[in-house]
């Protein structure tokens, strides 16, 4: 049985159900505050307007923060510098996986066992620890904070791209190419390729979710974006001696990590759902109960 | 392990060729070797990093507007006018030793820092175990016996929230609930004064263990919700079901027993990932442990401090991965015989 999921298909699957639906109402509310957000900010959001903390009003929504400048230009301002890093960092991070599991996966032998004993040396850190040891040698930068995520994607997505190829490598459609003597490259990118795509992708929505998480707690800690630029993790440090005097500059971005987080993994959980589904045939049902047990063995 | 294996033989017997003592020896002792190993490479790396440092260690520790004079001092007393290897040995053997250096930032050794610093998120990692995983456990069961009822589907939902939101999220909005914008419950933060326990003020250790709590639930309760599930379904349960046996008989003695294993798994991945978590919590709560340790050492470019709590981080995480899978293949006769 050759299949091959088609992406879209996987995609458009998620999106019907209620979770998938749901989390990307989410995602796109937020997306849409931190893409357009730039371009709607009232104030400047780094200019001083007024004592710090100031509570709401006059002019000033949110009221101000812990300099005086305005809460909600700095919250409007202050999304676009986590998504589009956390969307090029799990790309890169997914695909320098893929390509060493996919490879270590499908050639074995002491290529495999140099590749995935490499990757675990970065396992046995805890992520954030490894950005830290990361942000420690060079200071902190956002382009350090994205080679950070990437590391810590990359021998995750290793593991699950080489078991799947794993799986991959039995079928008799890649048996066949083999037997064609077709190079081992063209195996990996045409036969390969296609059939771990399901797991990969639902690994690139969780990866997704991490990075977020991950780039927003290393701004928390003061190692991303540097100041006078406006961040939501970093507000969230700079804010909270505060927050009995005007605790909107947490509370808001707070809030839109917390639902840009809960979506991705919403719809993240809604893909997983989806492809595993395509897994089991394209009769659904009827087969479901023979591959279940095909499955596991 | 004792008290759980004669359930397993209870509910599948096993003929008693297939404990075989020296396999699970020899398990301990590749999974030993190859954790050193990993701690070998991941000194390397540590190592490395500092020497792809622009300009020197010297330099990045004092920033650009040091004096020659200051960086040539600092230079001699890191070994920097050495070969790298001999800097590597220096360093790796008088760590081994006992001695790590002393800290670029307060000129006090390592250890002293270090030490203090450890027995306080002990203390953490202690209290958070000792709720997370019988609660997340409990918690998981649960869900699973009662499939598809409202306590697994409130309970699953609140399992993916709180596994998407990063920890820093989680420790903020409980601050805003449970310390000052809505409630005045708990001290919003956890400051220790120097030479004090963290038990004097046991209030303040409220709002990191249950952080920690919420950040790691997800991963034990999914792992055995899973694994209680498929056990729940298996023939044994069902042949125990039509035998007329009670629930709770089928839970305790035949479905939880099987579903152990995974979820012995899921608590050393959990304890390795707490490893990382104190790290952020600690951080947001001002909490005196070896994760705020690291970040202020990270902040004032402490090299000897990073190195240190990097590799005690490392080897803490390899101790547990190895105890987990040691104590999963003890509880499961299929994977001994493997």
């Amino acid at each position: 049985m050759k299949w091959r999921p088609s992406r879209s298909s996987a995609w458009f699957r998620a999106a019907r159900t209620t979770r998938g639906r749901v989390g990307l109402l989410l995602v796109g509310l937020v997306a849409a505050i931190a893409l357009l957000g730039p371009l709607l900010t009232p104030d400047s959001p780094t200019a001083l307007l007024g004592v710090p903390f100031a509570r709401p009003g006059s002019g000033h929504l949110l009221g101000l923060e812990y300099v005086g400048r305005d809460t909600l230009a700095r919250v409007l301002d202050g999304g676009i510098r986590i998504l589009p890093l956390a969307a090029i960092a799990t790309a890169a991070g997914v695909g320098l996986g893929a390509f060493f599991g996919i490879s270590a996966g499908y050639r074995g032998g002491a290529y495999d066992e140099i590749v995935m004993r490499t990757l675990d040396v970065l396992l046995a850190v805890p992520q954030i620890i490894l950005a830290l040891l990361l942000v420690s040698l060079a200071g902190a930068s956002p382009l350090l904070v994205g080679t950070a995520v990437v590391l810590i994607h990359a021998p995750q997505v290793a593991r699950v791209a080489r078991a799947a190829t794993l799986r991959a490598a039995r079928e008799d459609f890649v048996k066949y190419s083999q037997a064609l003597s077709d190079p081992p490259l063209r195996i990996m990118l045409t036969d390969v390729l296609p059939n771990v795509s399901g797991p990969l992708l639902v690994e690139s929505a969780l990866r997704l979710t991490y990075s977020i998480g991950i780039i927003a707690s290393l701004n928390f800690l003061g190692l991303g974006t540097r100041p006078p630029f406006p961040d939501w993790g970093a507000m969230i440090n700079e804010n909270r001696i505060g927050i009995g005097q005007n605790p909107w500059p947490v509370v808001v971005p707070v809030a839109l990590v917390a639902v840009l987080t809960i979506g991705a993994s919403l719809y993240a959980d809604a893909l997983s759902r989806a492809t595993a589904g395509i897994e089991l045939g394209a009769e659904g049902v009827l087969v479901a109960p023979v591959d279940e047990g095909g499955r596991d063995a | 392990m004792d008290s759980v294996s004669p359930a397993v033989g209870q509910a599948l017997p096993r003929p008693a060729a297939h404990r075989r003592p020296g396999q699970v020896a020899r398990l301990v002792i590749r999974r030993v070797v190859l954790g050193v190993l990993t701690l070998f490479l991941l000194s390397l790396l540590v190592f490395a990093a500092t020497q792809v440092l622009p300009g020197d260690a010297a330099q990045a520790v004092l920033g650009r507007t040091a004096t020659p004079a200051a960086l040539h001092a600092l230079r001699l007393q890191l070994h920097l006018y050495r070969p790298a290897a001999v800097q590597y040995w220096l360093w790796i053997s008088s760590l081994l030793r006992g001695h790590p250096g002393l800290s670029l930032a307060t000129q006090q050794p390592v250890w002293n820092l270090v030490s203090s610093r450890l027995v306080n998120s002990a203390v953490l990692l202690a209290l958070v175990s000792a709720c997370a995983i019988p609660l997340s456990l409990l918690a998981g069961v649960v869900a699973a016996v009662r499939r598809d009822r409202a306590f697994d589907n409130v309970s699953s939902l609140l399992a993916l929230a709180v596994a998407a939101v990063p920890e820093f999220v989680v420790a903020i909005a409980l601050i805003l609930l449970l310390a000052s914008a809505v409630f005045h419950l708990l001290p919003p933060v956890s400051l220790v004064p120097p030479g004090t326990s963290v038990w004097n003020r046991p209030a303040i250790l409220v709002l990191p263990v249950l952080t920690l709590t919420l950040a790691v639930f997800p991963y034990i309760f999914r792992m055995i919700r899973t694994t209680m599930i498929e056990a729940m379904e298996s023939e044994y349960v069902e042949m125990a079901l039509l035998k007329g046996m009670p629930l709770r008989r089928r839970v305790l003695a035949h479905a939880l027993p099987n579903a152990l294993p995974p979820a012995v798994q899921a608590v050393g991945l959990t304890l390795a990932y707490l490893a990382g978590g104190v790290v952020v919590v600690e951080y947001v709560f001002g909490y005196p442990g070896i994760g705020q340790g690291l970040v202020n050492a990270v902040n004032a470019r402490d090299l000897p401090t990073i190195q240190l709590t990097v590799l005690l981080f490392a080897g803490f995480y390899v101790l547990v991965n190895i105890t987990a899978d040691v104590i999963s293949l003890l509880l499961t006769p299929r994977l001994r015989a493997r």
